[in-house]
């Protein structure tokens, strides 16, 4: 029995960290939105590391933030930790990382999605679309609840045909014990989309008064306060430490006596598993001249005792999980709260995405998460927002967005996705992005904030504040630009003071704050600005003022493809058409249809003859026409 | 990367009065003014467009003048690709066109494509619809014979070199990666820029080496330029005759159009020789006192092998030693000739002026020690061990010019690290060089750094 439940504009399937981030830009941006769930108590739930940022992963934090998301200012409200990670290298690649407290960073998100008034969130598992015409009409529920809607937006998580595997035991289930999704994964099976499956794994938790922290190293919070948002003002000062300590000899030999007891080397587990993401027998048979590898103690909250153990991710048996961990200093009387394990999970294959997120199979029906293959929170959020965004757009009839690899992370990541496919679980490096010093964790909001606003994420207020800071870099980079320092003696005597070679003439302050040696704050000294400017502004002069040159070879960059970029491909283009081709390339451009020349070029396979080929025969037709006219 | 200023070689290839080379594109014209020296310090930017212009080329770097040359100068979109475009009338032989070429590649002009002009002259509407079908054909025979050759090369040794490289720059880059992307990982030590100097240092050398095996691999198409010096009446007129009479000249006298050098082509044990100057050796036996000191050394620099004839039955003379001094840093061999008279000249002597040189006596009249001479000029060429038909001659250009490029990167590179620059922002050079080097073997896949990432170092949650 099914019956009529409603009609929205948007539907999101899911509210994990890129449900949340999809159902809040839609609603957000006026288009009415229904999120269902599985189970409401598991919103924006952390199922592995308690934590949210990293390199690459914060900068996409920021970038979501720039474009109006949620998961910056969520975590801003509920860490417990933050700290800036490689501040002894450049600007470029520079990171923000945030232990969170679980527990309330799923009440923070709840109660966002709660009082968001253009959003309904209610508990509900799908398993079936409505698809007719090859659109995506709507959903249909387990109850037999029936909504209708202009498009909908699928990010599942883990939860598509989920299998957990502990040790000799495997079961169906979604992270965590949760209830899996299965009818939806064969539903769309039927729809005929290529599915594949994957594996991730999380580590055991322990109760922290079970620890004896006098064997570990204390991990400390950064003392300057930190934020993610860019409209946080708010910021915790009250931090816990995380603890590190080490696996030893005696812990390689527990997993190498137990190994035939895993499911990973029984071959019980079939699905691919990251690299980046090893479980410690992984590690500890990959490398195994490694004597030791590094075990972080995390606490998941202040108000639990349940600690992560990061870096000891398994799926060993339960009683295999208690002994490794009592062989790690502080932890030889540990409690385990909850063993580690491993879960499979299907994924789509993410080149059946357009660069929107929308199926090229079926119209209006978007994906966003672990479902296309990635892996994180943060990659996750990303994506959500994307997906959510263009479902909201495409619902009211706007144009949607696409975000180039040179705009921001969420380009690479998805550019990657949709052209490159991925054959493990998809984690963001910042080598992924050939543009990095250009897509920085500072310039998050200069980058992405006048799209935000565009689109309607933004508020007024917010971009007013935004304008008047990009003013004033402008300003502070002009006037040290058009300054003359004069070797005076107490502009020798700073320099030398800071190990550089004396002036031997007036030099413009802005190059000499080129100089490695010389800060802002430096430069401030010699030549004061008028008022005292925000940190964030002058942040911004100096940065870009020093790495000026190298940001520029890499703007270069980006203008030479500009041009293949610019050379749209039709979406009816007929590939069987075109001679001289070389077969696999004709394959591969038949699989991923690509939107621009550019976009072609990046698909492995397709070579540069491929892409002379395709050029000739674009233009053959737009000569045709010209001529025509 | 379309519609970036390209060039080429427009002519056919081989001996000829001229050779032309075209560049084409919106920087056609800022890229050959950088190396254009006209009179009275004329621009062709400023000039009328098809307009022809007599100057010379100029390496920017080292100041010096590479070729003397007619540049016609034509605006766009009157040209054959409706682009800018400048094409170089340079001299016929391989040597110059080749050293202009190079100079517009390491001055931001890219190395054309096979069929590139024609297909830019197709996309700009120069060609009407009906020939488009036939560019593609162009594009593709052309490419399969470049993939063809490319595959040749695959299992070449430069090849197998290259590879080698980049598997270097790749563990550097991944350690830096590594650094960024992990920076907690106690396990990986932290690059420094003490670490990242030495090693850019090792592969800027070793891009080097390459390039001096390429310079030798062009020697084997182009000969290796070789000057036979000595005072009168040493034997250096039997020399020529006894290296070309011996062997099999491949081309006998090309006139030079400017120089009046009349070279010939010997093939000693395979390797080529280009005779310089032998008309010199001809007419007056003593090129130093023909064409004066100053003169005979430039054409020394020009050589990339000297045959250094003296008299086995002469004392050493001071002129003798003025020759030695003039060579000194060269490749030279040095010939003590006139075995059958009787011996005046110093032996000791000879051989500590020789210091490592090879040395070799010979009596030219009696025929005595060519072989051993042709012996030295083979095992000094071989020393390499370069094996002809190693690199052929479109290919090879490319690889020069990505080479050169590559050179320029990691020379960046090293700049950034004694400027202090952060590594990671260094490391965009470093990345550079490394898809510059994978372009040689047409293998600059991204994914394989990730690769390198996670099975050198141990990594995760």
């Amino acid at each position: 029995m099914t019956y009529e439940a409603g009609s929205y504009d948007v539907i999101v399937v899911g509210a994990g960290h890129a449900g949340v981030e999809a159902g809040l830009a839609s609603a957000r941006l006026g288009a009415k939105t229904l999120m269902i769930t599985i189970n409401l108590d598991m919103v924006a739930f952390m199922p592995c590391n308690p934590s949210v940022g990293g390199p690459a992963k914060g900068i996409v934090v920021r970038e979501i933030d720039a474009l109006g998301g949620e998961m910056g200012k969520n975590i801003d409200k509920t860490h417990i930790q933050m700290r800036m990670l490689n501040t002894g290298k450049g600007p470029a690649v520079r990171a923000l990382r945030a232990q969170a407290d679980k527990f309330t960073y799923q009440h923070e998100m709840k109660k966002t999605l709660e009082n968001e008034p253009n959003l309904t969130l209610i508990q509900g598992m799908v398993e079936r679309l409505i698809v007719e015409d090859g659109e995506c009409r709507g959903v249909v529920t387990q109850t037999g609840a029936v909504y209708h809607s202009k498009a909908v937006v699928i990010t599942t998580g883990t939860f598509l045909r989920g299998e957990i595997i502990l040790g000799e035991l495997k079961y169906s289930s979604g992270p965590n014990n949760q209830q899996p999704s299965i009818k939806l994964s064969e539903h769309l099976q039927e729809l005929g989309f290529d599915l594949v499956r994957f594996k991730t794994g999380t580590p055991p938790r322990v109760n922290s008064h079970s620890i004896d922290y006098s064997k570990t190293e204390i991990q400390p919070g950064d003392d300057v306060p930190r934020a993610f948002s860019y409209e946080t003002t708010k910021y915790i000062t009250d931090q816990l430490p995380c603890w590190l300590t080490y696996t030893n000899e005696e812990t390689h030999t527990l997993i190498d006596n137990n190994l035939h007891r895993s499911p990973m080397y029984s071959g019980m587990i079939k699905g691919t598993g990251p690299r980046y993401c090893p479980s410690i027998e992984d590690k500890v048979v990959r490398f195994n001249d490694k004597p030791r590898h590094q075990i972080f103690l995390e606490p998941e909250g202040r108000n639990t005792q349940e600690v992560y153990v990061q870096g000891l991710s398994t799926s060993l048996p339960e009683d295999v999980q208690q002994k490794i961990l009592r062989t790690i200093p502080g932890l030889e009387n540990v409690q385990m709260m909850r063993a580690g394990y491993a879960i499979e999970y299907d994924s789509i294959v993410p080149t059946q995405l357009w660069p929107t997120l929308e199926t090229k199979k079926v119209k209006n029906l978007y994906t966003a998460g672990q479902i296309n293959g990635t892996s994180g929170y943060e990659e996750a959020a990303g994506q959500g927002l994307m997906a959510g965004m263009n479902a909201g757009l495409k619902s009211l009839d706007k144009e949607e967005v696409i975000l180039s690899r040179s705009d921001a992370y969420i380009g690479v990541l998805i550019d990657d996705l949709v052209t490159k496919g991925t054959n493990e679980p998809y984690r963001l490096l910042t080598s992924r992005a050939e543009y990095r010093l250009l897509l920085r964790h500072d310039n998050a909001d200069l980058r992405l904030t006048e799209l935000g606003r565009k689109v309607g994420l933004i508020s007024e207020d917010r971009f007013e504040k935004f304008q008047l800071k990009k003013q004033a870099i402008e300003e502070e980079k002009a006037r040290l630009q058009g300054i003359i320092i004069k070797p005076t003696s107490e502009v020798q005597e700073l320099i030398k003071s800071q190990g550089g070679s004396e002036l031997k003439d007036g030099i413009r302050a802005s190059d000499l704050l080129k100089r490695p040696e010389m800060t802002y704050e430096h430069i401030q000294q010699l030549v004061p600005a008028e008022n005292t400017l925000d940190a964030d502004v002058t942040e911004q002069v100096e940065i870009q003022i020093k790495y000026e040159g190298y940001i520029e070879k890499s703007l270069q960059q980006v203008e030479r493809l500009k041009k293949m970029e610019n050379k749209k491909i039709p979406e009816n283009i007929d590939y069987d058409d075109i001679n001289g081709l070389a077969s696999e390339a004709r394959q591969k451009l038949k699989e991923v249809r690509p939107l621009s020349l550019a976009q072609a070029s990046r698909i492995s396979g397709v070579n540069p003859a491929d892409i002379s080929i395709l050029l000739v025969y674009l233009e053959q037709g737009r000569i045709a026409r010209v001529s025509a006219e | 990367m379309e519609f970036d200023t390209i060039a080429a070689i427009s002519t056919p290839m081989g001996e000829g009065a001229i050779a032309i080379v075209r560049l084409s594109g919106d920087q056609a014209f800022e890229i050959a003014d950088r190396l254009f020296r006209g009179v009275g310090g004329k621009r062709l930017k400023d000039v009328a467009s098809h307009t022809i212009h007599y100057g010379h080329i100029m390496d920017p770097k080292t100041e010096q003048i590479a070729e003397e040359v007619m540049v016609s100068a034509m605006k766009g979109p009157k040209t054959f690709t409706k682009e800018d475009v400048i094409e170089i009338n340079c001299h016929g032989g391989l040597v110059s066109v080749n050293r202009v070429l190079q100079l517009l590649l390491n001055n931001g002009a890219r190395l054309a494509e096979p069929g590139e002009f024609t297909k830019r002259a197709f996309l700009n509407g120069r060609i009407d619809l009906s020939q488009a079908e036939a560019v593609m054909d162009l594009i593709r025979a052309k490419t399969d014979r470049a993939m063809n050759m490319a595959l040749g090369q695959m299992e070449g040794r430069l090849s197998k070199l290259i590879q080698k490289l980049r598997q270097e720059i790749l563990e550097i880059l991944a350690h830096v990666e590594v650094n960024i992307d992990y920076p907690e990982y106690d396990d990986v030590e932290e690059m420094t820029h003490h670490m990242l100097l030495e090693k850019s240092s090792y592969v800027k050398k070793e891009i080097e080496k390459l390039l001096q095996t390429s310079q030798q691999g062009k020697i084997l198409r182009e000969g290796l330029s070789t000057v036979i010096v000595g005072r009168p009446n040493v034997g250096k007129s039997s020399l020529l005759n006894s290296l070309v009479h011996e062997n099999k000249a491949i081309v006998t006298d090309i006139p030079g159009t400017t120089r009046d050098v009349i070279e010939e082509y010997v093939n000693v044990r395979g390797v080529p020789l280009r005779l310089l100057d032998t008309a010199g050796i001809r007419e007056t036996e003593d090129i130093v006192e023909r064409i004066g000191v100053e003169k005979s050394r430039q054409v020394l620099t020009e050589a990339d092998l000297i045959l250094l004839v003296l008299n086995y039955s002469d004392e050493l003379t001071a002129e003798d030693e003025n020759i030695f001094k003039a060579v000194e840093g060269m490749d030279v061999i040095i010939i003590v000739n006139k075995t059958d008279l009787d011996q005046k000249i110093d032996m000791d002597r000879v051989r500590g002026l020789s210091k490592h040189h090879k040395l070799v006596t010979t009596s030219l009249l009696e025929d005595q020690g060519v072989d051993d001479l042709e012996e030295a000029i083979a095992s000094l060429f071989f020393e390499g061990s370069i094996e002809a038909g190693d690199m052929t001659y479109v290919s090879n250009t490319r690889h020069i010019a990505l080479l050169n490029q590559a050179l320029n990167a990691i020379d960046e590179a090293m700049q950034g690290v004694e400027m202090g620059t952060p590594i990671d922002i260094v490391q965009i050079d470093l990345t550079r060089t490394w898809e510059l080097l994978g372009e040689i073997i047409g293998d600059s896949v991204h994914e394989s750094l990730i690769d390198q990432l996670f099975s050198q170092f141990c990594l995760g949650k």
